[in-house]
């Protein structure tokens, strides 16, 4: 058992106050989880702390949280790796979590943060921990980018349940249904095994980097759960579906690929991975002209790479909003705005210095890679253009991590080998 | 960590060759200054940025296969100055390290050209310029370079995305400190950490072309946040990070409705001028946000 504070982020709507900080001291064993600390509070402290949970054991989701900072589900997060994370955090900064992230601290005043003592009046006997290290209390806040209810609860309905519904959740087969059920092969279904393991508790929707600047962005979740329907065999508008994501302009290409949605997600869905195969599919699908040049965008790299071998910033610019000879003869409304757009930042680049040879300026300029190098590169392309072979981990996992033993050495595997051909040779004997 | 000379096999990335060039000749006098030797590998191609990946995964991990082959090829492990390049190129690792049939496949098209992927060949690992002088060059040896601390500079970092998520993929196992770095190493140059909302957030790069308004609303909101926590400039590992950050800047101010005007500096600028090189070797007068407040702070304090 060791005392740890819980430093949660409260609000009590009834009250007619701001959201304020409280403190909890609780006592657990480091492998118990956040969840278990707060309902120890709830249960000796204050029975007002409120939080959803139900199963405990990340499969419900009902507990999704921030803890020091990052989201998660507190039943998966035990309670003394999160007091390591808040000591190195308050080691490296000087700040705790909630200090660095949220503004509440400047909004209360000192007055309104309270202590619970309860626990502390056993503190100094028996189970105390005897640290001299820096200890700071763990910070727990609700999900972010939600609305707050109450305490830890946040109101899911606005931001991660209209947005699942948004994608159209649901099979759209063409023709008649079958008399019994569909008949798939196991194998068409497990490349949507990954999506599917999505249990909804919307810990990526909390730690979304893009929809915290965008909130209309679809989002990581419900984006998810939109290629759960696309890879799935049994759905026969896929092609619609893409287009539906690639044509809003918070759809798919308003991802900022920051990853946060990858480590927050408590079942490895990988949500941006969802996110970039969607924009993979729609690629293929021939889906080109959407609002935010995200595919002209993909092409133009590609190509410049082929082309090039590093990167071409000004022919990256160009051929993302006016690509080929069409998108300049004929240029999009949309096309001319980002051109324009984007012209101070470039004259500032020449201004500045930063741009001032031609061949940073000057589309198409740029020199490809010395020696040869680049026919080596576009060997590449051929073969992978070819191929578009697509390796998910998720699924594939990882093969026996086997190393080259050193002469002398023993690797288990080898000692396992040995061991086995020495009971074969006894065996043998005998 | 060691105490013997490092020599690695340098892949600079793109745009520290583009649009950043002080940062491709900061490194350098950096590289200079501590004592590594950079072996630059020029016949090397960009790292995809995640973009390639998104088009054809295969085709990105090929591209960067050739790349780290190139790198064993000179017997050396590779550094990066990218946070892009290291997240693009350990996600492309990843996969070729996890499947020896795959990268078996992968190889093939490289063996035309005379190359290969090795997995942990010699060790060979790819890091970049801020894991690197954390981890093999040390932060005791970068103390004992300093020559100008850079006392009363308040500096804010900011890591980039691609170095700090996904923690599984980007050895937070073995190094559980690497989202920290960067205050380690303010700290150790003599400046001091201010801690603010946006360090370990998105600069808006990725989506710049695809959705200006989020974009430039993500570096105005990060920018300002370290202004009004007293930050005299920020510090990056990314160039892509700086773009979006520095040269952005004016117009990020007008999304988020506030004057800006904050310095932005690259990792081995900030090493460099605590080694004793001028701003203006660094190339600072280049930057967009004016580096004039950092150098007066600087020029205060006695070298």
């Amino acid at each position: 058992m060791a005392n740890y504070t819980l430093k949660v982020r409260r609000y009590q709507p009834e009250s007619g106050e701001g959201a304020y900080w409280e403190e909890f001291k609780v006592d657990l064993d480091p492998s118990l989880s956040v969840l278990d600390g707060l309902l120890q509070a709830k249960d000796r402290d204050d029975g007002s702390l409120s939080v959803r949970c139900s199963c405990r054991a990340a499969i419900c989701g009902s507990c999704g949280m921030k803890i020091n900072g990052q989201s998660g589900l507190g039943c998966k997060t035990q309670v003394g790796e999160a007091q390591e994370q808040a000591n190195k955090m308050k080691l490296a900064t000087g700040a705790t979590a909630a200090e660095a992230s949220s503004p509440i601290g400047a909004q209360a005043p000192e007055s309104q943060h309270k202590v619970r003592a309860a626990g502390q009046e056993e503190a100094g006997e028996g189970t105390t921990a005897t640290t001299t290290e820096t200890v700071s209390p763990i910070v727990i806040e609700p999900m972010g980018n939600m609305p707050v209810i109450k305490d830890l609860i946040t109101d899911m309905e606005s931001t991660h349940w209209t947005k699942i519904r948004r994608v159209t959740p649901w099979l759209l087969p063409h023709g008649e249904a079958p008399e019994r059920e569909y008949v798939v092969e196991p194998e068409s279904m497990i490349d949507i095994t990954q999506s599917m393991a999505c249990i909804q508790c919307g810990a990526c929707v909390s730690s979304c980097l893009s929809m915290e600047a965008d909130p209309e962005f679809i989002g990581p979740a419900a984006l998810a759960k939109a290629y759960r329907f696309v890879g799935d065999p049994r759905d026969a508008e896929t092609k619609e579906r893409l287009h539906d994501l690639a044509h809003d302009p918070h759809g798919i290409y308003d991802c900022t690929h920051c990853f946060s949605c990858i480590d927050a997600c408590p079942k490895g869905v990988a949500p941006m991975d969802q996110i970039m195969r969607l924009r993979r599919k729609a690629g293929e699908e021939g889906i080109v002209d959407d609002p935010n040049n995200g595919h002209s965008h993909e092409q133009a790299f590609v190509k410049i790479i082929e082309k090039k071998g590093t990167l071409d910033e000004a022919l990256l610019i160009q051929e993302s909003y006016a690509p080929g000879a069409k998108g300049k003869l004929k240029p999009t409304k949309g096309a001319i705005k980002g051109l324009v757009e984007s012209l101070p930042t470039v004259l500032r680049a020449i201004k500045s210095g930063k741009a001032r040879s031609l061949s940073k300026l000057v589309p198409g300029i740029h020199p490809k890679l010395p020696g040869g190098a680049q026919g080596e590169v576009q060997a590449i392309y051929k073969h992978a253009e070819e191929h578009r072979e697509e390796f998910n981990l998720y699924i594939k996992g990882e093969d026996e991590d086997f190393v080259e033993p050193e002469p002398d050495e023993m690797t288990e595997e080898t000692m396992t080998a040995e061991a086995a051909a020495a009971a074969e040779s006894e065996e043998a004997q005998s | 960590m060691s105490d013997g000379q490092i020599k690695v096999a340098y892949w600079p990335g793109c745009v520290s060759r583009g649009f950043t060039t002080e940062l491709h000749g900061s490194m350098a006098i950096a590289a200079q200054k501590l004592g590594i030797e950079l072996v630059e590998l020029d016949r090397a191609n960009c790292c995809g940025a995640g973009v390639i990946a998104e088009h054809n995964q295969e085709l990105a991990d090929t591209l960067n296969a050739r790349t780290f082959a190139l790198a064993q090829q000179t017997g050396l492990s590779m550094m990066n100055i990218c946070s892009t390049c290291q997240g693009a190129q350990s996600e492309c690792q990843q996969r070729l390290d996890a499947d020896s049939s795959y990268r078996a496949h992968i190889n093939e098209v490289l063996s035309g050209q005379g190359l290969a992927y090795e997995k942990g060949k010699d060790g060979f690992t790819n890091k970049n310029f801020l894991w690197l002088l954390v981890e093999d060059y040390g932060l005791d040896r970068l103390a004992e370079k300093v020559t100008r601390p850079l006392s009363g500079l308040r500096v804010g970092p900011f890591y980039g995305c691609y170095v700090v998520r996904p923690k599984e993929r980007l050895g937070y196992d073995e190094f559980p400190d690497r989202d920290i770095y960067l205050e380690k190493v303010i700290e150790v140059l003599g400046g001091e950490v201010v801690e603010y909302d946006g360090a370990r957030k998105c600069c808006g790069f990725p989506v710049i072309t695809m959705n200006r308004e989020t974009s430039l609303r993500q570096a105005g909101t990060h920018v300002g946040d370290a202004l009004d926590a007293g930050a005299d400039c920020l510090v990056t590992p990314c160039p892509l990070c700086h773009l979006n950050l520095d040269m952005q800047q004016p117009d990020a101010a007008k999304i988020v409705n506030r004057d800006l005007g904050l310095a932005v500096l690259h990792l081995p600028q900030l090493v460099s001028l605590a080694l004793g090189a001028s701003p203006k070797e660094l190339g600072m007068s280049k930057h967009i946000a004016s580096t004039k407040w950092v150098e007066e702070r600087l020029a205060a304090v006695p070298a």
